[in-house]
């Protein structure tokens, strides 16, 4: 006890020519190795299942991957046959629509659900936390559910109330020409109010003030939501479209459960064609071409964004 | 001044016969949009739902078959597998992010950016597109060279190296104030029961905000199983519901009792939190 006390009014005394700067920083930060062991358990994790992983996909995307045999350096040839091959390229292009069509989908319905359902009343509460709930069902669950609901035949659940309004019936999922537009839907089913959530968070942050000088001004409802309300989500316009186009281009699950790239290619994307090739295929260094190819078109869409958003602001 | 200026379309305060009917149809319409197909999933898995045809929102055959069959599927097993993976990968998850936190927020150490950069730009890498060469390290991790294909374990560890939880500690714990942790260490506290007793109380907001968003991470995580899990022993339910509707001899209702179960630890956790 009193010799922990002491110590700390003990060492300055001893340590008096010594430069003040060096006993801050070693009261501070203490032996050099601390902060390393705090660190050491997440280093080691990131290492080995974020970095190893990344340059491993690198790796396999230049060298024909052969399990027992030991690789070969083929060089550009993984990246030359996946981008001349039809599949690939036609699997890049229905991940481009179905991203764009989610993406744009989800702001949209988002935007109005925000505007229909902003307010303090007790009844918007349940409906904000009603319309939430698809986020945070698992994507799994979504899929599985919806394959029920889009089932083909006219007494199919979403056939029955589309045939009220004298529609379909629709093949849906299992129709080359609609399939791709139903997953895009379902998406949007489970887009859309997480966009909502965020764009409530926007319009809070609103000056309340703006919408009144604009009342008085004798603005109109449209007119208020065009040049009030609108400019003042701008930063949260991009930051959505961001997250939700790296999400689009990334899509797995739902696709692979509720058509897994069928009927007849129609909804193949980069993620299944990549599953397919890797997996049942084994052709790991093709694949990984493809996932190198993916991640770069990420890359480059955030950057774009964020350099433009930079321009804006500057 | 007028109340319409409280929201950006001043609905709430639109009053009226033709305005209460007109808001009355938006709001049945938008419950009826997201919240109608997860009552019929409610429905459906207390029903007889022997074909597709059959999903309706009105119970017509009550029953608890569904969940019955679904056990008798093993789905208690992938439900026990589910809360396994969840329950550690998040002990795992918070307890990694928790440390790195503390040496990124409390410390100043040479090449610190570097690595606050390393982590931060994994946030970039989406977790698909590691996918394939992620289930070659877990087949033969370098240096220990242990075989996690195939077990829980293997779907748990890479759950450790996640940036947003560490994002979110380093952040918070930036702005624990220096005073508290300066006075601990005159009265002779170590690094552990600062790290522990000081800095790590004061983050139970930041501890929820990471609980909630790891396990909904978790939980609703696919592909990475799939690929990891090999075979349905090691399935995790979400997993497992393609493998019941793939099943002839199980009915759409079967699926829907399990889908029930998928979604209820994450709708609580919703509720709850």
């Amino acid at each position: 006890m009193s010799v922990r006390e002491a110590a700390p009014v003990t060492v300055p005394a001893h340590a008096a020519p010594a430069p003040t700067g060096q006993l801050q920083r070693s009261r501070r930060s203490g032996q050099w190795w601390v902060p390393w062991l705090f660190l050491a358990p997440a280093l080691v994790l990131f290492v080995y299942f974020k970095f190893i992983p990344m340059a491993q996909a690198i790796g396999m995307s230049v060298q024909e991957v052969r399990p027992y045999l030991g690789n070969t350096w083929v060089g550009g040839a993984n990246y030359t046959e996946i981008l001349s091959s039809e599949g690939f390229r036609s699997a890049a292009w229905n991940t481009v629509v179905l991203a764009v069509g989610q993406t744009f989908g989800s702001m949209v319905l988002g935007f109005c659900l925000a505007l229909l359902v902003e307010g303090q009343t007790r009844k918007l509460t349940f409906i904000r936390s009603a319309a939430f709930l698809p986020v945070v069902v698992p994507l799994a669950v979504v899929a599985e559910l919806w394959r029920i609901m889009y089932h083909p035949t006219g007494d199919g659940l979403i056939n029955q109330l589309i045939g009220l309004v004298g529609l379909g019936p629709s093949g849906f999922i299992n129709d080359p020409h609609t399939s791709l537009a139903s997953i895009a839907v379902t998406g949007i089913w489970r887009g859309a109010p997480y966009d909502m959530m965020i764009f409530l968070a926007g319009l809070a942050g609103i000056d309340r003030g703006l919408y009144e000088a604009a009342t008085v001004d004798g603005a109109s409802t449209w007119k208020r939501i065009l040049h009030v309300t609108l400019p003042g989500l701008r930063p949260v316009f991009a930051i959505l479209f961001v997250l939700a186009a790296v999400r689009g281009f990334r899509t797995f699950t739902e696709v692979f459960l509720l058509t897994n790239g069928g009927p007849n290619g129609s909804t193949e994307v980069v993620m299944t064609l990549i599953y397919k090739l890797g997996l049942e295929q084994s052709r790991l260094g093709v694949g990984s071409a493809g996932a190198v190819l993916l991640f770069a078109a990420t890359l480059v869409l955030t950057v774009c964004v964020q350099l433009l958003r930079r321009r804006r602001s500057a | 001044m007028s109340a319409a200026t409280e929201t950006a379309l001043g609905l709430t305060e639109s009053k009226g016969v033709g305005a209460r009917i007109a808001k009355f149809v938006i709001y049945a319409g938008l419950f009826t949009v997201f919240a109608g197909p997860l009552l019929a999933l409610l429905v459906g898995s207390f029903n007889h739902v022997s074909d597709p045809t059959q999903l309706s929102v009105v119970p017509k055959t009550p029953t608890l078959d569904n969940f019955r069959i679904a056990f008798d599927h093993g789905v208690l097993r992938y439900l026990l597998n589910s809360f396994f993976v969840v329950g550690f990968g998040l002990l795992l998850q918070v307890a990694v992010s928790v440390l790195a936190g503390y040496a990124l927020a409390r410390k100043k150490f040479p090449l610190m950016t570097l690595v606050m950069v390393a982590i931060l730009a994994t946030m970039m890498l989406p977790e698909e597109i590691l996918a394939l060469p992620l289930t070659l390290v877990l087949a033969d991790l370098p240096l220990v060279h242990l075989n996690l294909m195939g077990t829980l374990a293997g779907m748990i560890v890479p759950l450790g190296a996640w940036a947003f939880s560490i994002l979110v500690m380093t952040e918070f714990m930036k702005d624990v104030p220096p005073e508290l942790e300066e006075a601990a260490r005159i009265d002779g506290a170590g690094e552990l029961r600062i790290f522990g007793q000081i800095i790590l109380p004061l983050c139970k907001p930041a501890l929820g905000v990471i609980g909630v968003f790891g396990f909904t991470m978790i939980w609703d995580q696919y592909l990475l199983p799939l690929l990891v899990a090999q075979n349905s022993s090691a399935y995790t339910l979400p997993l497992a519901l393609r493998t019941l509707r793939i099943d002839q001899a199980v009915t759409p209702g079967v699926v829907l009792a399990a889908s029930l179960l998928a979604l209820l630890p994450s709708v609580l956790v919703f509720l709850f939190f």
